[in-house]
Order: structure tokens, then sequence, then C-alpha cells
């Protein structure tokens, strides 16, 4: 079996599984957020009784972060009604707005919170659910239907996707990022290429990657229609998972067999990579930088659950240390434990990362999804006309970042410094010496 | 939510790749669908995002709203190209379809958490047509389908396209949703 047939498997009782099974399976951790949440609640409610109590409280996770400083009343609300939903339930694990435990970008506050091991089952209601993938457990995105569901029983019905893998050789080279990677692996299946299917990625390139770099593979596995991204579990991983969760839950680490059967499998030589760049108005319209170099860009966007960790700030501060922007950059930390960490790490000793930020002329906003997708109009960020933006997020359909007509071009947290720098597409390599 | 599964009704026609931000954009989200005031919110908006010149193809500037009502549609079957529903989980995206007054969908294939979505929340029926509808229906043809028997007419045309079995969410469907049927599978207590 597959790694993720393994943990399928052993959450619905069986001894095996094989992809198109329909099974029934115990969830480990429900997510959901502002924009989700409000709707799961009211299914849950309406399906189980006012008096009903989550299935579980310990493994319901809330965390509000997509619509978060806005005046916006209805989003607002939202927000209210997930603690009217905490106080009544008694969850635990709720990261409020306006208060200490504020997190911002779910996917990300997730891992740092200590809510993902390796073998478990994660259910959130947001498609990039599949990011937690990153810690060989098995991860994908709910409507609220389906996670009401699984608040009442803490089940949901499944069909056991076949595995395609993904093996990456060598260490990636300074001016390539994880990125980079999925980019050209979307370029290469298409946006639908994954759909129904789980993708696994592994090989020496992939262990070498940092775990944060890992999630950026595991988080774009929907933009290829996957239904899960999956990375199985190393020491890494281990000591990551070990040093956050403070319940200290046992879990198990599992990896394909070497005999599993792969639907399909890529090959690819990263050191053989050039920078990446996915053109408006789709995750899979692929162009190396080389080949655009030199497009006029009005605005530049680094932050989301792709493009706001630490590792994608240290990369950007590489290039725009010391040096001022052309146009319009964004930096947005995703979580509330990454903007801490702007104001005190150094590069070499020198500048704080939110230093050189501010010092090239960057405005840094504060920890939440903002403008990655769009949002009510006073969005930091946000694209209000049609204007082109190089960014770190993971979607450029029409109207993703706001405006129907504006461009977004996906690339490398590098690339899109790199860009800024210049006011057009610009390669990284120009940057590092 | 009850699902017909004989459904006569006009044409929208759609392209490829319609995500869900197309379907109803982010800024819509913040209604609650399972207020049935809002719910009613998210038919007005649903499709605001499709560029107007992909919206009511062939011609395209087509809006599928008419000047009657802005809340309901006067089209009740999508037809629709490769993988419709990509991008977000949101469910406000079949939501705002069925508040739309959309009963099905017909696409080449579809993005996994809508079509699920649409199947266990009981909005509307996701088919799949076996060759690509979406250059041969017209905005406005009269439609009828036959969800069961897996059949699509074109009463404007005078054309019949096959589609594909729903399989195993037949069942779900026809209950109406997961819920429904969990409880008729004793799956859950009624
Ligand atoms: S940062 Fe963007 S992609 Fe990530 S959860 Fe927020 S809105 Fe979704």
């Amino acid at each position: 079996m597959t790694l993720t047939e393994k943990i399928l498997a052993r959450h619905s009782g069986r001894a095996s599984v094989q992809p198109g099974d329909n099974i029934w399976v115990d969830v480990d951790v429900l997510m959901t957020h502002d924009v989700c949440g409000p709707g799961t609640i009211g299914v849950f409610h309406q399906n189980f009784g006012r008096q009903a109590k989550v299935w579980d409280r310990d493994k319901v996770v809330i965390i509000p972060d997509h619509y978060i400083f806005t005046a916006d009343a209805m989003a607002n609300r939202n927000v209210d009604v997930l603690r009217a939903f905490v106080a009544e339930q008694n969850l635990p694990h709720f990261y409020d707005v306006g208060t200490e435990r504020y997190k911002g970008v779910c996917h990300i506050a997730l891992p740092e919170e200590g809510h993902t091991r390796p073998g478990e089952i994660l259910l959130g209601t947001d498609s990039h659910t599949c990011t937690a993938g990153a810690f060989g457990e098995f991860a994908t995105g709910i409507g609220n239907t389906d996670a009401g569901f699984v608040m009442g029983t803490g089940k949901t019905w499944l069909k056991v996707p076949p595995t395609l893998r993904f093996v990456f050789h060598g260490e990636l080279p300074p001016y390539l990022m994880a990125k980079d990677l999925i980019l050209a692996v979307i370029g290469d299946i298409g946006c639908d290429g994954a759909t129904y299917m789980a993708m696994e990625f592994d090989g020496d390139g992939v262990y070498c990657l940092n775990i944060e770099e890992r999630m950026t593979l595991c988080n774009m596995a929907i933009e290829a229609g996957g239904k899960n991204g999956i990375i199985r579990a190393d020491q890494k991983t281990v000591d990551f998972v070990k040093s956050r969760d403070k319940s200290a839950k046992p879990f198990v680490v599992e990896q394909s067999d070497s005999d599993a059967p792969f639907a399909r499998e890529w090959v690819y030589d990263v050191t053989k990579l050039r920078p990446v760049v996915a053109k408006p108005h789709s995750p899979d319209n692929r162009a190396y930088v080389d080949e655009i170099q030199g497009t006029p860009i009005d605005r530049a966007y680094i932050g989301s659950c792709t493009g706001g960790k630490m590792t994608d700030f240290r990369a950007a501060a590489r290039i725009l240390n010391g040096h001022s922007v052309k146009i319009d950059t964004f930096v947005v930390p995703a979580t509330t434990e990454i903007a801490r960490l702007l104001k005190t790490e150094r590069i070499d000793g020198g500048q704080t990362l939110e230093e050189i930020f501010l010092n090239a002329g960057a405005k840094i906003g504060e920890a939440s999804c903002a403008a990655c997708l769009g949002g009510p109009s006073d969005t930091f960020g946000r694209l209000n006309s049609a204007i082109k933006c190089i960014s770190t997020t993971n979607r450029n359909f029409p109207g993703r970042m706001g405006h129907k007509q504006a461009e977004v071009f996906l690339a490398s947290p590098l690339t899109v410094a790199a860009s800024a720098l210049r006011g057009s597409i610009t390669d990284p390599r120009e940057y590092l010496s | 939510m009850n699902l017909s599964t004989i459904i006569q009704g006009k044409a929208y026609v759609l392209g490829d790749n319609i995500d869900t931000d197309q379907i109803i954009p982010a800024q819509y989200l913040t209604f609650n669908p399972s207020i049935p005031e809002e719910y009613k919110m998210f038919g007005k908006y649903a499709l605001a995002g499709v560029p107007p010149a992909q919206g009511g193809l062939p011609k395209g500037h087509i809006p599928l709203h008419g000047p009657a009502n802005e809340f309901v549609s006067p089209y009740s079957i999508i037809i629709a190209g490769r993988n419709f529903g990509c991008g977000s989980s949101r469910e406000h995206a079949p939501v705002a379809l069925d508040a739309a007054g959309i009963k099905a969908v017909v696409a080449e294939f579809y993005a996994r958490i809508f079509f699920r979505n649409s199947v266990n929340g009981g909005y509307l029926i996701p088919l799949e047509s076996v060759k690509r509808l979406c250059e041969t229906v017209c905005t406005g043809d009269e439609l009828r389908l036959d969800a069961i028997a897996g059949r699509l007419e074109n009463l404007t045309s005078n054309e019949t396209y096959e589609l594909k079995p729903l399989g195993e969410v037949a069942p779900i469907l026809e209950a109406g949703g997961v819920f429904p049927y969990a409880r008729a599978k004793g799956l859950l207590k009624a």
C-alpha cells in the first residue's frame, strides 16, 4: 500500500484498502475558520440539535484567519458566531482575534500549535488543508456539510484515491525554492492533473528541504486538483512535531511499501530547473522567468499559507537587503509568531527582516490571509483595480486577489522580491551573487 | 433540499476551469449560508466572478440573472467544460448555484471538493457528459435531463447527449444529501 492508503486503512479499521474503495474513517482533527465555521456550526445545530455537543472537544480546532482586519460588519459577525460556539461547547483550541492567542493563517497555525502529527487524518473547511500532508498525515479540505457531519460524529466517508508519486533528486540551488518545484509540477500535469488523486512527494530532493518548504509543496497539491499532498515523516518531521505538540500524543510514522502501486510517477532533477512563474489566469499556465523577463508589473505581494512563512521572508530579505522596491510591495506574515520573528531575526547580524522590508519601501500587514483571496474592499494589499501583481500566493484565477480584470503572476518569494526591485518580472539570479 | 432527478429548463453555458472564485467571489462569503435570508443573497451573486465575455456562451455577455428577478435565474441547467468548481473548498459555491435556481450542472468533469459538496449538501446534481457539450449547447436552449437514466435531451436542437452514470453517489443524491442518507441507513439517529 501507499502511505495514503495505509493511513486510510488504519482509520477505517481495515487491514488494507484499494483506490476506489468507499470507506468510513475516524477523523483525528477537524479545523474550521471564520469563513466556513458559521455555516458548519449551522449544519451541526440543524442536524444534531441545539443542545448537541461536538464529538470530541479536544479534536476541534477553530482558527479565524480570513477576514480579520476589516470594518466589514458581516465578517466581524462571523467571528462572533465562532466565539459563541466555542463558549457553548467549551472548546479548548480556539485562536480568537484580538487576544494573545490570535494566530493568523490556519494552515501555518495548525503545526505551530501542535495540531499536526504523522499518521493522522486532519480535515479542514479549507482547500489548502492539504498543507499538513507535509507532516506525513492525510489532510484534505471539505465543505460545511461534511464538516458539520464530522463535528457530530467524528466520521466521514472517503473514496480511497490512487497515488501519483513525484520524486525529486538533488539539492535545490540557492535561486530555487519549493514554490518553483510545485509550479513546475502543476505546469507539467495541469490544474486538473491530480483530480481525485493523492500526490506523494519523495526523493532526497524533498528530504533535504526544511519543514516549511515541504509545506509549500503539499500546500499547492490542490492547485493540481489533488485530494491530498503527502510526504513521509523523517527525523526532521518528528523533531518538529515533538517540539510543538504540548499534548505529546503518540503518533504512527508510516511509509509507502517498496512495491506500492503508484498510478504514475514523475522524476525531477532539481538542479536542472529554472525559476518558474504561473502566468494569469491559472496556476498551470507555466513559464520560466527567463522567458518572460521584463514583463512590467504594478505590485508585489509576499504572504499567504504558501509564501508567508519564515523561509519565504528570509529568501525575500536576501534579495531586498539594501535595495529599494520600484513598485508597491506588500508583506503579510502568515501568523503572529512569524510577525514577531520578523522583528527579531537578523540577516548576518545586521538589520532585522522587518527593517530590511521597511527600508526597502515595502509595507507590512498584520498576520492573516489578507489579499490572497481578495476579501472585503478594505483588505490590506487587495487588488482594487485592473493592475498586474506578482505574488507568492497559490491561485491566480480571475478575481482571486480582488479585481476581476487584475492579472496575477505566481512565483517564489525570491522571484517576487527581485521583480519588486525592478518593477518587472526579474530572475532572482540577477541579485544573488 | 428536494432533488428531482428529472429536470426541464433552460441551459446556461460556461467554459473550462470555472473556479469557485468565479462562482461566488470571496467578498460575498461573509453571508452565512445556514441563515435563510442570507442563503438567498448567494443566489444574487452566483457567477458574479465570471468575466462577462465568458458568461452565457457561445455569444457571451449574457448575465445569469434576467431583469425580472435579481436572486433567481431563468436558467436551471449549467453546461460547462473541464474541471468545474476548482479552487477553494467553499460550500458557498454549490449553495450559490442552488440559491440561483440551478438544479443540475453538466460538465466534462469536476474538481473533487465541489462535486462532493454538491452531493453531500444535496444542492444540485453534478453530472458528467461523455462528450464535450459546452461548444454544442447554446445558452437559452431548452433541455430535459434524466439524471438516473443518464440522458440529456436538447429540445431546441433535437439532439440527445449521453451522460456518465452517477455511480455510488446516486443514493446520496436521491436521499437529498449525506445527512438524510446517513439517517436512512441507520448511521445517524433519526
Ligand atoms: S492564505 Fe490564502 S490560500 Fe491560504 S488559507 Fe488564507 S486565503 Fe486560503
